[in-house]
């Protein structure tokens, strides 16, 4: 139950950035100018955090997926759903630990 | 183990191609797989490769671009995902989206955005100029030089 309405909401917020991403990478056909200037704001403290967000929710979304289509095909992952939801979780802090400490350290300059 | 089979509803439920609902469940486990795929490489070469994210600007996107590979990989993924999406959306429309009249409105506006979105993207990596006449050299990729 809980994993279906993590997949909805990440699915959801995926969705509007995906709109808004391709929006602003439009924007190198206007001048190099005007992409670097909006490509700056992602590369703001704050903005790093949301993308971190993002990639939080991209992860989850993607191996929640993966554990959704082993239920549908497969019994013994159907017998074993509480302890894929758990490999999840666990694939999800195993990728973002590093990605966090490699990003943030570009976002606020240290590495 | 199979699940039961359920007898059929006695009224048809009206949609006009009965298949459709399992073709959109299809889709989306076809189209899942490759999108991890995708995305997963697609961020791991932007934010972790290099200077993640502060080394993007037009001469990082040009510079992948002038590749095929980024071009046509940029391009399935946008579709792909697209459709992945705006199928999602289209799922949540239908269970929280009760007036007939607010659901029509919302299905349209989401074909329109999945439809213009992956116009615009195509169109931007199609017809993508990597050195624009009279653009600041300085914000342009290396291999510029001698090409204006």
């Amino acid at each position: 139950m809980w994993m279906w309405v993590v997949h909805r909401v990440t699915g959801v917020a995926i969705f509007f950035f995906l709109l808004v991403h391709v929006l602003d990478t439009s924007l190198v056909r206007v001048s190099p100018e005007a992409y670097n200037e909006i490509i700056g704001s992602y590369k703001t403290p704050i903005y790093g955090l949301v993308e971190a967000g993002l990639v939080a929710a991209i992860l989850l979304h993607a191996f929640n997926g993966l554990r959704i289509i082993a239920v549908d095909h497969s019994t013994w992952a159907l017998r074993h759903q509480k302890q894929l939801v758990w490999a999840v979780w666990i694939i999800f802090v195993v990728l973002m630990v590093p990605f966090l400490i490699r990003h943030l350290g570009h976002v606020f300059g240290a590495a | 183990m199979t699940a039961p089979r359920l007898k059929d509803p006695r009224a048809r439920s009206g949609r006009l191609r009965p298949g459709a609902e399992q073709w959109s469940w299809r889709f989306m486990r076809i189209t899942g797989p490759l999108l991890l795929v995708l995305i997963l490489t697609h961020l791991f070469i932007n934010l972790l490769t290099g200077d993640g994210v502060s080394q993007i600007d037009f001469a990082f996107v040009a510079g992948k671009w002038a590749s095929p590979l980024w071009q046509v990989w940029d391009l399935v993924m946008l579709v792909l995902a697209m459709l992945h999406g705006g199928n999602g959306m289209r799922l949540l429309v239908n269970d929280y989206a009760t007036g007939r009249r607010m659901r029509t409105t919302l299905h349209s506006l989401l074909g329109f955005s999945v439809i213009g979105i992956i116009v615009l993207g195509a169109l931007v990596i199609f017809t993508f100029d990597p050195c624009p006449a009279g653009a600041d050299a300085s914000l342009l990729p290396s291999f510029c030089e001698g090409v204006a």
